[in-house]
């Protein structure tokens, strides 16, 4: 590819981390969504199930379910099994006081979609501070 | 974020360093939401007591203050927890002594539980210990602004109670205790609680099981929007309202819905789109209920059944009287056990009026506190079991890799004195 592609957002929780991406179209449950000693995707219908997120940039929808989402993703955390940083459209109580807790870069309402610009494998930089997400470069596994 | 001065008082320190702590994270949070400012609440409800391996090494690292300072206000520094600023409650958390070598639950945690009450209540958590605190005692008045988490008692009070709150997790619950703010944001402003979506039953809502089946497919279909319910709709009873609340918030993330003339903000299909015209309907059909419980028992191959699990979310005492009538006389099969779950309060008037010793002569319990969704324990053994609740029967098999039925009453009954699950779709 040539240049690379930014996406401009709003920037939640800053810091700057670049890490391959993980992109599902699926929104994300915490309780009964994951499991935080594994970092793992555990809901039976989930288009990542059984897939590990753990120094991920996770690419998602939103959030889903529970109120124990933060808490949930902040077990992540203290366990070290957190993704590298967060990027999602729809923002609610869930997701963002998850993002803040789990303590990692995230960029919200980007611009154009990150679900149609990112795909799973892709090595992307997430700048809370300037809200951008750039994809730095293809990943092996995406065939045009 | 405008702040007012009593507000900025609490960040600046004149009340301690933990407020401080509190309102720094309510500020980020508030921030990161886009709130224009916070607003005064005087009903929380949270969770700090729940045991969990993170939570367990922070208290071994720096006690309980730790755990609420990390865990509940986000900070690491070292923090003097005062007594809460306003009115909060605990809301369900781990098992308790009652269900102390029923599971693979450990009895190290049931009593770092125990440790964390007398720490929290000394701090003025009410421990109600349920995810329906409504059902005992802390019931909002209309237009009221809380901040609640438990995504099934956060969409009963915004819908069928009328209070106003977000769905919140145990961070900003956490921080709200300790300043009575919450960022004003979505569900506390009065032009984010009109509908978004209409659901029309074509076909009969009536029983306790039609009122899940039919919360899981608006919760499928509108995720987190705020749907106006209309169509064959019998008049629900808290029980009913609770099925249904909880499964819009388990297929979806509903946490405000409108039922035109019977809960308080929508007098008519109207008056929830504020008087605009209401979209079309999006239909549930005889197809459509077919498809919620194909979906809820597709998780379930065997019919021999060794778990039954009613009270989810946790029983109300006319559900427990109906369990106890209806097990009057009859024995549970070998092997089978069967659990109802019930705010202790509650357990106290059950055991009061008999129902607990009719159920526990026929062989199963009463336990109050969680769940095993919550505490992540069945019965040793347990491979297959079979509920009443849409949330259970979703969340459990994923939970525990064990296998579900999702039935009536009756056929949960059934199961637990057959140990076979015969259930079907009337």
């Amino acid at each position: 590819m040539t240049a690379p592609i930014e996406l401009r957002g709003r920037g939640i929780v800053p810091g700057s981390v670049e890490a391959e991406a993980l992109v599902t179209r699926d929104p994300i449950s915490g309780f009964g969504g994951i499991d935080v000693a594994t970092g793992t995707i555990i809901e039976p219908r989930h288009e990542l199930f059984g897939v590990c997120f753990t120094g991920k940039v996770l690419v998602f929808p939103g959030a889903k379910g529970s109120s124990g989402w933060s808490g949930f993703f902040q077990s992540t955390r203290l366990m070290g099994t957190a993704p590298a940083a967060f990027v999602f459209d729809v923002v609610t109580t869930k997701a963002v006081l998850g993002a803040i807790v789990t303590r990692i870069p995230t960029v919200v309402e980007a611009s154009p979609a990150p679900l149609e610009v990112i795909r799973t494998g892709d090595t992307v930089r997430v700048d809370g501070d300037a809200g951008v997400v750039t994809v730095l470069a293809r990943g092996s596994a995406f065939i045009q | 974020m405008l702040l007012t001065d009593d507000e900025r008082a609490m960040r600046d320190g004149e009340e301690g360093a933990a407020v401080a702590a509190a309102m720094d994270l309510l500020i980020r949070y508030g921030e990161a939401l886009g709130a224009e400012r916070l607003v005064d609440t005087r009903n929380v409800a949270g969770t700090m007591t729940q045991p969990s391996p993170a939570k367990a090494q922070l208290v071994r690292e720096g006690g309980w203050a730790k755990a609420y300072a990390v865990i509940n206000l986000d900070s690491d520094e070292r923090l003097d927890i005062p007594r809460m600023k306003v009115p909060t409650c605990q809301l369900q958390h781990g098992f308790s002594d009652d269900a102390d070598g029923l599971t693979g639950y450990s009895t190290q945690s049931i009593e770092l539980q125990g440790d964390a009450e007398s720490y929290f209540s000394d701090r003025g958590v009410n421990i109600l210990a349920t995810c329906t605190p409504y059902q005992v005692g802390n019931l909002p008045v209309r237009n009221e602004h809380v901040a609640w988490m438990e995504s099934s008692a956060v969409v009963y009070a915004n819908s069928v109670l009328g209070a106003r709150t977000n769905c919140e997790g145990g961070a900003s619950t956490g921080a709200a205790g300790l300043t009575g703010k919450i960022p004003y944001w979505g569900l506390h402003d009065p032009a984010n609680r009109l509908a978004t979506h209409v659901v029309r039953a074509d076909v009969r809502v009536d029983t306790f099981q039609d009122w899940g089946m039919f919360g899981y497919f608006v919760g499928e279909r509108v995720q987190e929007a705020r749907p106006a319910v209309i169509g064959d709709l019998g008049l629900p009873d808290l029980t009913d309202l609770k099925h249904f609340s909880a499964a819009t918030a388990t297929s979806g993330g509903v946490e405000l819905y409108h039922l035109p003339g019977i809960t308080p903000e929508a007098p008519t299909l109207e008056a929830a789109f504020g008087g605009g015209a209401p979209p079309d309907p999006i239909v549930y059909g005889p197809a459509e209920r077919r498809w919620v419980y194909e979906t809820l028992n597709a998780q379930g191959s065997s019919t021999d059944v060794d778990f039954i699990l009613l009270g989810c979310p946790h029983a109300s005492l006319d559900q427990i009287a109906q369990i106890a009538y209806r097990l009057e006389g009859r024995r549970l099969r070998d092997g089978v056990q069967l659990w109802v779950m019930t705010p202790r309060a509650l357990a106290t008037m059950a055991a009061r009026n008999g129902y607990t010793r009719t159920i526990m002569r026929a062989g199963g319990h009463v336990l109050t506190d969680s769940c095993p969704a919550m505490s992540r324990a069945a019965p040793p053994g347990t491979r297959v079991f079979a509920t009443d609740s849409a949330k259970q029967a979703h969340y459990l098999p994923a939970i525990l890799g064990i296998e579900a039925w999702f039935g009536t009453l009756d056929e949960c009954l059934d199961a637990a004195v057959t140990g076979r699950w015969s259930g079907g779709l009337a």
